[in-house]
């Protein structure tokens, strides 16, 4: 039987993409607290873990679990609670035009097309775990990503004109 | 320009939101934070040394293994996580200490090491030839003979050939030190050509 791998070597294939997840979710400012709270807490119960286990949903589960707690936390701060979209893009040292409009493209998404497409393509998970993490049925996963990402594009087509 | 297809626009959005940067800047503090929870089990780095690249790996109780290029350092850390904990991650808790003192010691300018050291992975009769090993002083030498006598069993020659041959902390328990009947080297986890260039050097000291 194969055990688990060495945890450096998760964190080494998945941190990565728990990075863009907590980005897309949180907007940079918070993204790097989300990240490490979601590793601490998978470093915790790994031991745990089933070998076998796809360990890339396992942890996108965890940050998205740790995003909500930190949305919630957001929520109760006593600041303008508006402006999600823009904590979303973010002031990024560097960081090109077109990215950071493409961050905002995203942030203005309704919040279940948006975390559908988070989670499909970003996260690259099934259909059946992004349904899980979004507490729909699979085909109303399946229909956020699609009309996510059909706004998406018109917002390509919007910068062209 | 036409319109993007669906995997433009996903390429794009991921590649708005990579930063790899600032995942390795985590991964450092990741560790840090680990240690201080009591999360790292068992922490590791590698350096580069007159035997080869060397794998270095120590739980809180002290090192807990060292390892040459040929054993394959992925395989050995994939060994450690079946046989002490999978919490393990790449950290200077434990062994970069461990490291200095090996630099001084290729470099001649130390002979015993001021170690912690966690014997978990030997066993009974293997782990009490360990701890006859560490009494074994720099720029001496001991046959198999030798050493099966100093842990109370003469005739397990063969036994304790191979508790030399599977140290899980080569260099440190200095088993490179033990060598065969006839004066010639024998087995070494590093190769043969290492433990003749260890026993040199001790022996130019």
């Amino acid at each position: 039987m194969r055990g688990l791998e060495p945890f450096e070597t998760v964190v080494s294939e998945h941190g990565p993409v728990v990075m863009r997840v907590c980005r897309a979710l949180l907007g940079p400012a918070d993204a790097d607290d989300a990240w490490s709270e979601t590793f601490l807490a998978a470093l915790r119960a790994y031991p745990e873990l089933r070998p076998g286990s796809n360990v890339r949903g396992w942890l996108v589960t965890i940050a998205h679990r740790k995003a909500i707690d930190q949305l919630r936390a957001r929520a109760r701060r006593p600041e303008p609670a508006a402006d999600l979209s823009e904590r979303l893009i973010g002031a990024q040292v560097g960081a090109e035009p077109a990215d950071t409009d493409l961050r905002g493209a995203l942030a203005g998404l309704p919040d279940k097309a948006r975390l559908a497409v988070v989670y499909r393509y970003l996260a690259d998970l099934p259909y059946a775990e992004v349904a899980a993490l979004l507490e729909c049925s699979q085909a109303a996963a399946r229909r956020n990503a699609a009309d996510g990402i059909a706004r998406l594009r018109e917002r390509y087509q919007k910068d062209e004109v | 320009m036409s319109t993007p297809t669906d995997r433009e626009i996903i390429d794009d959005i991921s590649h708005a939101f990579d930063e790899p940067a600032a995942v390795a800047g985590l991964r450092a503090r990741l560790a840090q934070r680990a240690a201080a929870d009591g999360l790292l089990d068992v922490a590791y780095r590698t350096m580069d040394s007159p035997a080869g690249p060397l794998l270095l790996a120590a739980t809180p109780a002290g090192l807990v293994r060292v390892a040459f290029d040929r054993e394959n350092h992925d395989a050995v850390l994939v060994e450690l996580a079946g046989a002490v904990s999978p919490r393990i991650l790449r950290s200077p808790r434990g062994v970069d200490d461990v490291a200095r003192q090996l630099d001084e010691y290729f470099a001649g300018r130390r002979r015993v090491f001021d170690v912690a050291v966690d014997l978990r992975l030997a066993k009974g009769f293997r782990r009490a030839v360990l701890e006859h090993l560490r009494e074994i002083p720099y720029g001496a030498t001991e046959s198999y003979t030798d050493v099966a006598s100093a842990v109370g069993n003469p005739k397990a020659v063969r036994a304790a050939g191979s508790a030399c041959a599977t140290n899980p902390v080569p260099l440190v328990v200095p088993c490179h030190r033990v060598v065969r009947h006839d004066g010639t080297y024998g087995q070494y986890r590093g190769g043969p050509e290492v433990k003749h260039a260890l026993l040199t050097l001790e022996s130019a000291g």
